[in-house]
């Protein structure tokens, strides 16, 4: 009995990654959830956040949103925002701290900050 | 009897375009390669988006509160009609193909007595269906300057859709679009977007699983759907580009081929008629000499 899963992130233009792992960690909307196999059923959509894919080695992936599907043993990762953290030079990241420093005085709703706090402190935790 | 000169001159004229049309085959043969694969990177995405919905509308159990993007209005009066073409002509029946669906469609919606409203995507697509339904126009789209159709473009339009349909514009949505099946064949298709379409609900319902959602159910829905409106268009208009290099490849491809053949035939009528006036000239000259 293997105790692993697949694991696929899927862009609208490609396929980013499709691999066996044993642990991811997403950060679900409502907070970062860790997922094992055999885990039920589950459709969760994301926050900005980094997903962490645990097998022989650590991969990461920032993500702005997305929507995530776990049946069958294997998780489905949809979004348009999947980066390799590794890939992200440091000026990019400051941009984007910029940017989402601007952004997030210029949000109205709850929900709308929510998610903009949540970009800004994961781009400062990447940046560091 | 055309002269010697009218032939060249034809002649001419013949192989240069056939220079042109063997330059734009090659081209679109090119393009084609890159809109083939990234229409084909881009069918996973949106298949699985699909399921995803076909899964939640599953386990919806009260369809009365169900968002209406997913189960419509509950009437079927108005239609509103996407039609996506290309931005530019030369590519055999293309644009005429979506078009003369969407108009049988179109022609079946008023027969029945609805209302009609059309998106277009593309100016080709436009400049057919203006004619004879301009007036049911809403809005038209063209991304003629863009080189590469990306996702934003597919959010644009639809976002046009969803702010339509909040405004109670319609009931159902269709897409009309091209899918590339593989070079020389592409089927022009209509799809369904609003209400989404269960009917492959049916097939896949062995697996049903209850799944466990975070957080409710409704907000992931009112998430998910408007997305899947924008994913769905952008599949159709990667669809669509893939198709249209393929469909100029082969048209240009038949091009080359028949310019091929006109030459052939031209220059043997060239031949000819040189020969005849040879031949002419010297009876001419034999009959003189023998009269002398």
């Amino acid at each position: 009995m293997s105790d692993k899963f697949t694991v696929e992130i899927i862009s609208p233009d490609q396929t980013i990654l499709k691999q066996e792992t044993s642990e991811v960690v997403i950060p679900s909307f409502e907070g970062q959830m860790g997922i094992l196999n055999n885990h039920i059923p589950l459709i969760t959509f994301l926050r900005p956040g980094i997903i962490t894919i645990k097998s022989e080695g650590e991969k990461k992936y920032y993500v702005e949103e997305g929507t995530v599907e776990f049946s069958n043993n294997n998780l489905l990762i949809l979004t348009s925002t999947a980066k390799d953290v590794d890939n992200l030079d440091k000026t990019q990241i400051n941009d984007l701290i910029q940017k989402a420093e601007a952004n997030l005085n210029a949000q109205s709703t709850d929900k709308e900050r929510y998610v903009a706090s949540y970009k800004l402190e994961t781009l400062k935790e990447i940046s560091q | 009897m055309p002269s010697l000169d009218d032939l060249k001159k034809r002649i001419k004229s013949v192989k240069s375009t056939q220079k042109i049309t063997k330059a734009m085959k090659m081209v679109a043969a090119a393009k084609l390669r890159k809109a083939q694969e990234s229409a084909e990177k881009g069918r996973p995405y949106s298949q699985k988006m699909q399921n995803i919905i076909l899964n939640l509308t599953k386990s919806i159990n009260d369809p009365q509160n169900a968002p209406k993007l997913l189960v419509g209005t509950g009437e079927d009066r108005k239609y509103l009609c996407v039609v996506l073409t290309a931005d530019r002509g030369l590519c055999g029946g293309f644009n005429s193909n979506i078009c003369k669906l969407a108009k049988t469609n179109f022609k079946k919606i008023l027969g029945e007595g609805k209302e009609l409203n059309i998106i277009t995507v593309g100016s080709k697509g436009h400049d057919q269906i203006k004619r004879e339904y301009g007036k049911y126009v809403l809005k038209k789209f063209s991304f003629k300057d863009k080189k590469n159709i990306s996702f934003n473009e597919a959010d644009e339009v639809g976002k046009e859709i969803i702010s339509l349909f909040n405004q109670n514009k319609f009931d159902k949505c269709i897409i009309f679009y091209n899918n590339f099946k593989n070079v020389i064949t592409q089927i022009p298709q209509a799809q369904q977007i609003i209400p989404a379409e269960t009917k492959n609900l049916k097939e896949s319902s062995d697996e049903n699983f209850s799944y466990e959602f975070e957080p409710e159910e409704d907000e992931i829905l009112e998430d998910l759907l408007p997305k899947n409106i924008s994913t769905q268009v952008f599949k159709a208009l990667l669809e669509n580009a893939a198709s249209e290099q393929g469909s100029r490849m082969t048209a240009m491809d038949n091009a080359t081929r028949n310019a091929g053949d006109l030459v052939d035939k031209l220059t043997i009528d060239y031949n000819r008629s040189r020969q005849a006036s040879i031949t002419k000239e010297l009876i001419e000259i034999i009959s003189g000499a023998e009269s002398l």
